[in-house]
């Protein structure tokens, strides 16, 4: 069973354009599927169809029971007037996990969090990285098949963002499907597949490796770009793009592109 | 302000700054100094400090200890002249349209409008409401805003959160252009690509700098270790089981803070069979790393009381 959605179309209430248009995406058990694009894509849209909250208005979403569905919302989804400890029994009731089934998961998770110290704080005292790493704990409590984390390293610091990676790839190796969306395009490198939104239309996707490899014509790095249209920057020099059948050669050093090569390369195709 | 050596001025300068707000030590002893020219980065999570240093650096807030300087004198409003500034919320006003607020702009600095450049698709839409244009073409008006008056210093708190990559890489455009003709630029962000676009970077966490210099610098030869492998799962778990810090990168394991032996070892005994090679780590798996050694190096002795809800368990001594 593959979840999803397919040819998803919503219109907000009181909008006056859709915010998503005919969106297809699979979430495949067992692998990390990241959603990418800037504030106002679609992304935080996109995934509360998945878990339910947004009825579609066109297309079909496949997702397992509410029950096998775990959701960690852009503003964290914890209690701030209760304790770590608190928060998790709360969610745990709410999901049956009990008894000794529970200790365990708690202790597990606590651990690998690194909040095993902090149950008896108030989420509302914990910083910002470990209340997300907290919303993280409470998503994934009931081992659901899908986990849906709407950006969940967000503001996050460095040490926190790599311990949530390791929770996120813990919770596929684990069987759920995972669908997480990220502005970070270092982190949707590491999803296993991506799916690239600008203004509620898919506008790439695919595997992130296939993504990355099939750049039509190629990249290079120059330090006076002859195009400075079809040019971007990296620090002090510049990454250009060279569209197939271009008659330019012999400039730049030829890179291989990444995902930030690979996005800007295909709306600058589309005519942005 | 002064020219040593032949280098540029610096323009912007913090020593040994503190702020504190009631008991919370928001920043603590922070120096850092940018210079004409230069693009520093200010990296950090929320709450590390960023934003209460730049709001000190422009005269906003005062100092609990230390000094700040721009251009060689304490912050004050002659001196916000000479420079430019894009807060975190852009500081546009949404019920005006984006002439208007070009005329606001201008007006405040005393400047022509027609002197302020608004980038072709900005200029399209110039006489729209600011809510109605997108959060990509508000930050590049934000930015025309602040260049107009011909700053020759820019501080910029994350500029380009929010918007796709391709209006970050023109809005980035902006940043080079402005640093090529000698305007220093100090810039937060928490993107680890964006640090990839500074000259220089001072990490921040906790109010304190925990490190500053060149990117390549602060990674300074350390290293990660990639994991080839057909079935990322079963090497996942075999990895995270043994205490490494694993994480999946595409269809790879990557781990943070440990040693191609040590992780060759783990796969060994689990009898799995991968390509292991050693990679340049990145700057968050180098944040790993400092975390490991602050503990090794002085194991924490303190403890943490917190005050309990209950009033009956108030009155129980700690343990």
């Amino acid at each position: 069973m593959i979840y999803g959605c397919r040819d998803l179309s919503v219109k907000l209430h009181g909008a006056p354009t859709l915010a998503l248009t005919e969106v297809s995406v699979q979430v495949p058990p067992g692998a990390v599927t990241a959603v990418v694009g800037g504030d106002g894509a679609g992304k935080s849209t996109l995934l509360r169809c998945l878990v339910g909250e947004i009825v579609p208005t066109d297309g079909v979403v496949q997702r397992p029971s509410k029950a096998e569905v775990g959701y960690m919302s852009s503003s964290s989804g914890t209690w701030s007037e209760l304790t770590v400890n608190e928060n998790i029994d709360f969610v745990a009731g709410a999901y049956g996990v009990r008894g000794q089934a529970l200790s365990m998961r708690r202790r597990q998770l606590l651990r690998g969090t690194g909040l095993d110290h902090a149950g008896s704080r108030l989420a509302g005292q914990l910083s910002g990285g470990m209340r997300r790493k907290l919303g993280f704990v409470l998503a994934s409590l009931h081992r659901p098949r899908l986990l849906v984390l709407d950006e969940p390293s967000t503001g996050v610091d460095p040490v926190s963002r790599v311990e949530l990676w390791r929770l996120i790839a813990e919770a596929a190796a684990d069987g759920a499907a995972v669908v997480m969306s990220t502005t970070y395009l270092d982190e949707a490198e590491r999803a296993s597949s991506i799916l690239v939104l600008d203004r509620g239309r898919a506008v790439l996707q695919g595997a992130t490796d296939e993504v990355m490899a099939s750049v039509p014509g190629r990249i290079v790095e120059v330090e006076i770009p002859s195009d400075r249209s079809r040019a971007w920057r990296r620090g002090r020099i510049f990454h250009q793009w060279l569209p197939a059948g271009a008659t330019e050669s012999g400039r730049g050093v030829r890179v291989t592109p990444d995902l930030e090569d690979a996005i800007i390369v295909e709306m600058l195709g589309a005519g942005r | 302000m002064t020219a040593e050596r032949g280098l540029p001025p610096v323009l912007a300068r913090a020593e040994g700054v503190s702020k504190s707000f009631g008991g919370f030590t928001a920043v603590a002893d922070v120096s850092l100094q940018v210079r004409g020219g230069e693009i520093v980065g200010l990296i950090g999570a929320n709450g590390a400090g960023k934003t209460t240093l730049i709001r000190m650096l422009l005269g906003l807030l005062n100092t609990s200890g230390g000094r700040v300087e721009v251009f060689g004198t304490a912050p004050s409003r002659n001196e916000r002249r000479r420079l430019g500034y894009v807060a975190q919320g852009l500081g546009l006003y949404t019920d005006l349209t984006v002439s208007q607020n070009v005329e606001f702009s201008a007006t405040a600095f005393g400047v022509d409008p027609a002197d302020i450049e608004l980038p072709g698709e900005v200029a399209a839409v110039r006489n729209e409401l600011i809510g109605g244009i997108g959060l990509g073409r508000q930050r590049q008006l934000a930015f025309a805003c602040a260049l107009g008056h011909r700053p020759d210093l820019l501080v910029l708190d994350e500029p380009t959160s929010g918007v796709d990559a391709l209006a970050r890489a023109r809005l980035w455009d902006v940043i080079h252009d402005q640093a090529a003709a000698g305007v220093g630029v100090l810039v937060t962000t928490h993107y680890m690509q964006e640090a990839q676009q500074c000259d220089r970077l001072v990490i921040m966490a906790g109010g304190r700098v925990v490190e500053s210099g060149v990117l390549t610098e602060i990674i300074g030869g350390r290293t990660a270790i990639e994991v080839h492998t057909d079935e990322w799962a079963r090497v996942f778990s075999v990895l995270n089981d043994a205490g490494l810090l694993a994480t999946l990168a595409g269809r790879r394991v990557r781990v943070a803070r440990t040693e191609l032996a040590t992780v060759g070892q783990a796969l060994a005994v689990a009898g799995v069979e991968a390509h292991v090679t050693e990679v340049p780590a990145t700057l968050d798996e180098t944040c790993c790393q400092w975390a490991r050694a602050i503990d090794s190096d002085r194991p924490p002795n303190g403890r943490v009381v917190d005050m309990p809800r209950n009033p009956q368990a108030a009155n129980q001594p700690v343990a």
